[in-house]
Order: structure tokens, then C-alpha cells, then sequence
């Protein structure tokens, strides 16, 4: 056993962990909220000086070849800001994507800008009416000379209205496939929205969009698989982004419990909310530990892999919701005030389990693999 | 024992019924479906509908205007009217200063504010809390100085609910500092276009302006405005605060949620957008809740009956009080769950969905956040609790 990071991953948790404190407070995050976009170019150009857009991709593509830990202690960092660019989007949903399926002119061709920074990428999935997680896809994709056609509707695209390039599920002859699709091309629609945790989202309708037949990314009807293995590792990285916001939560609510009198006290001298403060704690702690599971599991075997990352999104699912409610509730009504720190991250919290399989569908997951222990031999 | 309501309760709950069926605008009734924010508009409009009706007031003494229904009768009412999807009225006006000033004011103030508060003429907003007095009111700081036949007022309220749209405050005001806290506390009525007072906005996480902050700068209130006796404010607030949490486990409302829930879980398996085993998961908490609920139901009819027979409803308005909220707050989560990731997008300020058709997604959320209030106002939670230990468990 040893939970000991590298000194290169030292390095690289406490360099992240001081550029987001030092360049993105909160104040900074509401600014560019604000903005048109959205988000703030600016601060994800410092992401991309560091290096860490290029952090999951491998050397041969101009990335860094990093793995789940790495990508956990950056994930961590982004929680804490209560970050809004488009790491999760561009590098981790859709940049995962063409990471493990795409071909090397299609990597040539998107990734060098990915990783400097200029190219944002959208991975879009959901599609209204279907099952709230599953992996099938409606957006009808039509073989048309040597190309394809897609027809069709996407919601809930993270980043979708700043992607230059958006990866499409979508069913064929085949099966569920994945395309590549210029935000610019004839029929495409773009509606964009803002989710209720800050973050841009779109919805994207799709009129007779011709692609040509090196749109495609992997091999026809592969989709669904590639998703699977995208989710996975999207999901380890939510787990951290989770941690981090959790942790920034119990920290400024027990700043809170310490400095906020009443009854001429500090309502932390109060037994009812020392106990639940312990019990935020804790669950931050359990937390902690099964983002570091997801983490390393990424590159074992599927079964195993599976059972991991889903056993953590449940836990942080129940964590989030316990620490966003309580640190909410334990600061009265300022914790409902839009200019307070944690009412956003409750926010982000309840978005994070809603992304990607809640709960309730981690669970039934884990359900049908027979639970999170492999099975004794 | 007789769970049911007798043949009169009954016709009454009819008449309740079809009243409502008649008077309810179809506008009105549809933004409450859709989770839409109520405007003041909204409010006062129907209020007026229900004052017409003599029922905007009901549990205000006979003599000015409210029914002398029986606590069950009254039950009633407010589970049709949450099952009517019809909206409350502006709990400033008749469950706080209305029933406060029936008991407290003097013949000149009944005259001049209670029809004019029933029928919402006049729009009333609560300036209780301070930033540094929340769950300890009592601390109040605000001031107000005797100056020959008017006070003066200096410093700041805040969480004032539709301040901005309102025409008085009530509020509380340290006229002594020299005894014991709650001592030197006086019940002021102002009108709010006094010079000297500034409302600004507090923007919440649902992405709405109900929340304000109230600033006095020498705001100067005619000495005839004072409710009560100077320096026992205290007295009237404490009656206000028990009328403040009696209605506030809103079980009918509850009801409403919960139905709304079955009508999503028959549409949902309907269009096939719930796999199997999501139907399952889904029932199984529908049920719980369902247990949960009935038990909260039961509990607060044996109140309304304890009430009946004059026994001692008011520890137990805290039992409701924590017991209903979080009911409230676990069925928004549950719509927030079922939106799943297709309810991320949050509505346009001022409550508009993003998609009409789908106005039950795009509310989901927003109303989860703005619902964890509840556990927080009128009293925290917490609050409620040390209440029962103190004065059910003599703790
Ligand atoms: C949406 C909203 C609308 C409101 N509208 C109005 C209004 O119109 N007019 C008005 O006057 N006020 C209004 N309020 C204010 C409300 O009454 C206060 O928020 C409430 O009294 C709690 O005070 P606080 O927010 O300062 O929290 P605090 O008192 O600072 O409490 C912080 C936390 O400590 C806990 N706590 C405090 N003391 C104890 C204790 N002794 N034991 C255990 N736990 C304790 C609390 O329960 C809470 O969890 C509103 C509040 C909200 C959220």
C-alpha cells in the first residue's frame, strides 16, 4: 500500500492548487460569469501555459501521457475555484474521446490546439427522451455517398456555444457511432443556456448535416463502447472535481461556525452543529478516498474498473448532496445569497451528481455487477 | 376513533372545492404548476378574489372579517387550496401583522391598516432580522430614538422578503439599551416611502430578487405607529412568530408535489425515458416518501385535533414545522433528480422555463435550491429543535 504521491505529482497538485487560489477567487469566477461567454479565456490560457491541457494526452501527440492521479489532483484544484472553462469539456468528455479513438490525422489535426489552448472541443450525448443516463443515441446518422448525414437533437452539451468542434453520438445501420461535427456546419443549430451551476450548456438541433466519411471517429457502431471508457475516466475526474469543491465547503463553513456569533457565542460552540460539522467531515474524508480509487483504477481490468469508478460517483453523489445541504443550512440565510462562495458549490455539487449517472444509477449499476468486491474465487 | 371527516366536513370541503374550480384564474393555476414565479401582481390579485369571497382572512376574528371555521374546517381549506394549485397569499399580511394587530392595535390602527391588509391595499414586508441578529433576534441593534411625537431610526435589516415592492414595514426597533435584552424592543409600523430608507436587492442561488437589505438613515415614525407598549415589542413578536410557524408545514402543498411526482413517474414510464430498473428505484421512493408523508398528515390532524379540544398545539408547531420542510425539501429533490441532466439549465431571470413544454425540467432545480430556505426561515430548524428539547423534553 502507499498512498504517497511522486514529487512530481507534489509538484504538480500544489502548482495547480496555487494558480487557481491565486488567479481565480471568487470574485474572479463571478466576473466571468458574467461575461459573454461565460467563462474566462484568460484563466484557461494560464491552464494551458502550465501544460495541463496537454496533461491526459500522450508525448506522441504533443501531450504529457498523465494519468488518473495526475488528472484527480488537477480535478481537485478545478473544485475548489469552482472552475467554469472548459477543462472538463475540451479535454476530459470530448478530448477523451479522440484520446482513446480517434485517428492519428484526426489527433494531428485537433489535438495541437486543444493543448495550446485555442480549440474547445463539446462532447454532446444526451438526447431528450431517452433514459436520463444511458449510452444509446437517436440522432439518426444516414450513409450518403461516401459520407454521412445526421438528423436529430442534443441537450445538456457542456461548453457546447464555444466548441469549434463537437463530438456527436448518434445510431446508424451499426450501431451507436461517434462524428466529429464543425460548429460552423450547414444545419447545425446552436441554442446556448446557462446551467444552474454557472456552467455554459447548449442544445444542439442537427437538420440534414452532411459529414464527410473522415468525420467519423473510430469504427462504425463503436460508439457505445468508447463512450463507456470515456465516462469512466470523465467520471474519476468529477469524483475529484467533487472533492475539491466539498473540501472548499467544509472549510469556509467551518471558518463560518468559528467566526458567526449568536446568543454572544460562535454558533460552532453549539453541540447540535459540532456533530454535523464532524459528520461533513467525515463524509469529505470517505470522499477522498474513493476519488483515489477511481483514480487509480482507470487502467485495470474492466470488470474491476467498473465496479470502482461507479462505487465513487454514489458515494460523492450521497457526500455532495449531505456536505452542500448542511453547509447551506449551518449559514442560515447567507448560504442561500448569490454572493456567497457556498451556495455555488451546492450548486456545482448538484450538478456534478446529476452528470454522468446519479446515484441512484451508480448504485443500480453496481447492482448488476454483483456489488464492489470482486466476487471471492 | 374516526379518521374520517364527518358528512359536514365533507360538504364542506365541497363547497371549498367548487369555489375554487370557478374562482381560480387558469393563468394563475398554471404558473403554480410550472413552478413559475409569482409576481407581486400575481398575489395581490388573487388575494382580492379570495377577500371577495371573505376567505382571504379566515382565521382573523370574526369582527374583522376572518371565519369562525373549526380547526379542521381550516385544514381543509388550505389542503384544497394547495391541491387547487392556488397560491398563498402574502403570509405578511395575514398570517404575521393581520392577526398581530387585531390583539395589539389600538382602534385607530385596526381602522386604518386591517381591511386595507386583508384586501392587500396595503403591501406589508417583515423587518426582523439584522445582519448580525438571526437566530438570535433578540440582539437587534437597529435603533430608534424618541424625538417629542416621533422616532427615529438608524442602521440596517436584512433578508426583508419583497421589501422592494412593499408599502409598510413592521418591524423591531431597540428603543432601550439599558436592561435586559429583549427588553428594550418596540414593534414599529412604517410607512415605506419615509425619507431616509434605502432597500437594495440580495440576489439568491435560484437566481431570483425576493431578498433585500433595509437601510434607516434618521427615518422619522409618528409615535401613533408604535404597536403595543414601548420596549415590549418582544411580547408581540414572539405571538407573531408562533402565528408565523402554525401554517408552515404546508402538508397540502406536500400533497400537491407528490401528486405532481405520480404524473411524472406515469409520463416518464409512458415515453419509455426510464429504464427498468429506474422504475423501480423510482416507486420504492415514491412509496417512502409516501409513508413519510401520510405519517406527517396524521400527525398534524391529531394537532388540529388536540386544537379543537383546546389542548397544547404549540410545541408541536415546531414537531410540523422541522417535519414539513424537510418533506418540502425532499420532494424538490426528488423532481431534481428525476430532470436529471436534461433540468441543468437554468431558467431566464424571472422565472421563464426554457422550454414551455417542459416547464416541470427546467424548474426542477431552481426550486430544490430555493426550497432549502425553509429549513431556515421562520425559526431555523435548529431552532425549532432546541425549542422542542426545552419545552417537550424539558431538557
Ligand atoms: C429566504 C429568506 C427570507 C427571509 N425573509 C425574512 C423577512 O422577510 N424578514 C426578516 O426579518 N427575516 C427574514 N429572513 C431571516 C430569517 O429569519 C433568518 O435567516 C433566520 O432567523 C436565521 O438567522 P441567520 O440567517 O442569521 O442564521 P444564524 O442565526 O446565523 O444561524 C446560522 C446557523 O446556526 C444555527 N444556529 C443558530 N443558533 C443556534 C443554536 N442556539 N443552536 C443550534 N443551532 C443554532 C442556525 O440554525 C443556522 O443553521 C429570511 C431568511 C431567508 C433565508
Amino acid at each position: 500500500m502507499d498512498f504517497e504521491l511522486t514529487d512530481e505529482q507534489t509538484m504538480l497538485s500544489e502548482t495547480v492548487t496555487r494558480l487557481v487560489a491565486e488567479s481565480y477567487d471568487f470574485q474572479q469566477r463571478e466576473h466571468a460569469l458574467r461575461s459573454d461567454t461565460g467563462w474566462s479565456r484568460e484563466a484557461y490560457a494560464s491552464f494551458a501555459e502550465m501544460g495541463l491541457l496537454g496533461l491526459p494526452f500522450a508525448e506522441e501527440d504533443g501531450g504529457i501521457g498523465g494519468g488518473g492521479v495526475e488528472m484527480m489532483l488537477v480535478m481537485e484544484a478545478v473544485g475548489r475555484g469552482l472552475m467554469v472553462e472548459p477543462f472538463f469539456a475540451t479535454v476530459v468528455l470530448a478530448g477523451g474521446v479522440l484520446r482513446r479513438a480517434a485517428s492519428a490525422a484526426q489527433r494531428a489535426a485537433i489535438l495541437p490546439g486543444v493543448i495550446a489552448g485555442d480549440t474547445i472541443l463539446a462532447l454532446a450525448h444526451s438526447e431528450p427522451g431517452l433514459p436520463r443516463h444511458s449510452l444509446d443515441a437517436r440522432v439518426v446518422a444516414r450513409h450518403t455517398g461516401d459520407g454521412w448525414t445526421l438528423d436529430g437533437h442534443k441537450i445538456a452539451v457542456i461548453h457546447g456555444q464555444s466548441a469549434d468542434h463537437l463530438v456527436v453520438s448518434a445510431l446508424s445501420d451499426a450501431g451507436v457511432s461517434l462524428f466529429l461535427v464543425e460548429r460552423d456546419a450547414p444545419g447545425v443549430t446552436i441554442s446556448a443556456a446557462r446551467g444552474y451551476d454557472g456552467i455554459p450548456i447548449a442544445s444542439l438541433a442537427l437538420a440534414d448535416v452532411g459529414l464527410p466519411a473522415s468525420a467519423l471517429i473510430g469504427s462504425d457502431g463503436e460508439g457505445a463502447a468508447i463512450l463507456e471508457r470515456v465516462f469512466e475516466e470523465a467520471n474519476a475526474a468529477l469524483v475529484a472535481e467533487a472533492v475539491g469543491a466539498m473540501a472548499e465547503t467544509f472549510d469556509v463553513t467551518l471558518d463560518y461556525l468559528k467566526t458567526r456569533q449568536q446568543f454572544g457565542t460562535a454558533i460552532g460552540s453549539f453541540q447540535a452543529l459540532q456533530h454535523r460539522a464532524v459528520e461533513m467531515l467525515m463524509q469529505l474524508e470517505l470522499s477522498r478516498s474513493m476519488a483515489i480509487l477511481a483514480a487509480v483504477s482507470l487502467d485495470i481490468d474492466p470488470g474491476q474498473r467498473a465496479r470502482n469508478v461507479s462505487a465513487a460517483k454514489a458515494l460523492i453523489g450521497k457526500s455532495g448532496r449531505i456536505i452542500g445541504q448542511e453547509a447551506v443550512q449551518m449559514h442560515g440565510a447567507i448560504g442561500i445569497t448569490s454572493e456567497y462562495k457556498v451556495g455555488h458549490a451546492f450548486k456545482r455539487l448538484t450538478a456534478i451528481d446529476a452528470l454522468l449517472g446519479d446515484r441512484d444509477f451508480h448504485i443500480s449499476r453496481l447492482v448488476a455487477l454483483r456489488g464492489v468486491y470482486p466476487a471471492a474465487a | 376513533m374516526q379518521l374520517d371527516f364527518t358528512p359536514a366536513e365533507i360538504a364542506f370541503r365541497d363547497e371549498v372545492r367548487s369555489f375554487l374550480r370557478d374562482a381560480l384564474p387558469d393563468d394563475l393555476r398554471q404558473k403554480m404548476v410550472d413552478r413559475a414565479h409569482l409576481g407581486k401582481d400575481d398575489i395581490v390579485r388573487w388575494q382580492r378574489i379570495l377577500n371577495a369571497r371573505g376567505w382571504a382572512v379566515t382565521h382573523w376574528p370574526a369582527e374583522y372579517g376572518g371565519q369562525q371555521w373549526t380547526p379542521t374546517e381550516r385544514y381543509i381549506f388550505q389542503e384544497e387550496m394547495a391541491l387547487a394549485h392556488a397560491p398563498e397569499g402574502s403570509p405578511f399580511n395575514v398570517n404575521m401583522i393581520g392577526p398581530v394587530l387585531c390583539r395589539f392595535g389600538t382602534p385607530a390602527q385596526k381602522e386604518r391598516f386591517l381591511a386595507a391588509t386583508a384586501n392587500i391595499d396595503i403591501w406589508w414586508c417583515q423587518g426582523f432580522s439584522e445582519p448580525g441578529a438571526g437566530s438570535d433576534l433578540a440582539s437587534l441593534k437597529t435603533s430608534a430614538v424618541r424625538d417629542g411625537d416621533h422616532y427615529v431610526l438608524n442602521g440596517q435589516k436584512i433578508w426583508t422578503t419583497q421589501a422592494q415592492h412593499a408599502d409598510w414595514m413592521f418591524g423591531l426597533f431597540r428603543t432601550d439599551n439599558s436592561g435586559k435584552q429583549q427588553q428594550g424592543i418596540s414593534f414599529l409600523l412604517l410607512d415605506m416611502r419615509t425619507p431616509g430608507i434605502t432597500v437594495r436587492p440580495i440576489e439568491t442561488i435560484d437566481g431570483e430578487h425576493d431578498a433585500n437589505e433595509v437601510f434607516f438613515d434618521d427615518v422619522r415614525v409618528p409615535v401613533e405607529n408604535l404597536v403595543g407598549e414601548e420596549g415590549r415589542g418582544w411580547d408581540v413578536a414572539k405571538n407573531l412568530l408562533g402565528n408565523e410557524r402554525s401554517g408552515i408545514a404546508r402538508i397540502g402543498l406536500s400533497k400537491e408535489r407528490l401528486s405532481q411526482l405520480r404524473a411524472l413517474e406515469a409520463q416518464l414510464t409512458a415515453s419509455g425515458e426510464l429504464a427498468e430498473e429506474e422504475r423501480h428505484v423510482l416507486a420504492r421512493k415514491l412509496a417512502e416518501v409516501e409513508v413519510d408523508l401520510r405519517a406527517l398528515e396524521l400527525t398534524q390532524l391529531r394537532v388540529v385535533a388536540a386544537d379543537a379540544h383546546g389542548g397544547g398545539a404549540n410545541a408541536a408547531a415546531s414537531i410540523l414545522k422541522v417535519k414539513g420542510t424537510e418533506m418540502q425539501q425532499r420532494m424538490t429533490e426528488l423532481v431534481t433528480e428525476l430532470a436529471g441532466p436534461a433540468g441543468l439549465a437554468m431558467p431566464q431571470a424571472g422565472g421563464r422555463t426554457n422550454d414551455p413544454d417542459e416547464g416541470w425540467v427546467g424548474a426542477a432545480a431552481p426550486f430544490y435550491f430555493t426550497m432549502r430556505k425553509v429549513s431556515i426561515f421562520g425559526g431555523s430548524n435548529e431552532i425549532q429543535k432546541n425549542i422542542i428539547a426545552k419545552t417537550l423534553l424539558g431538557l
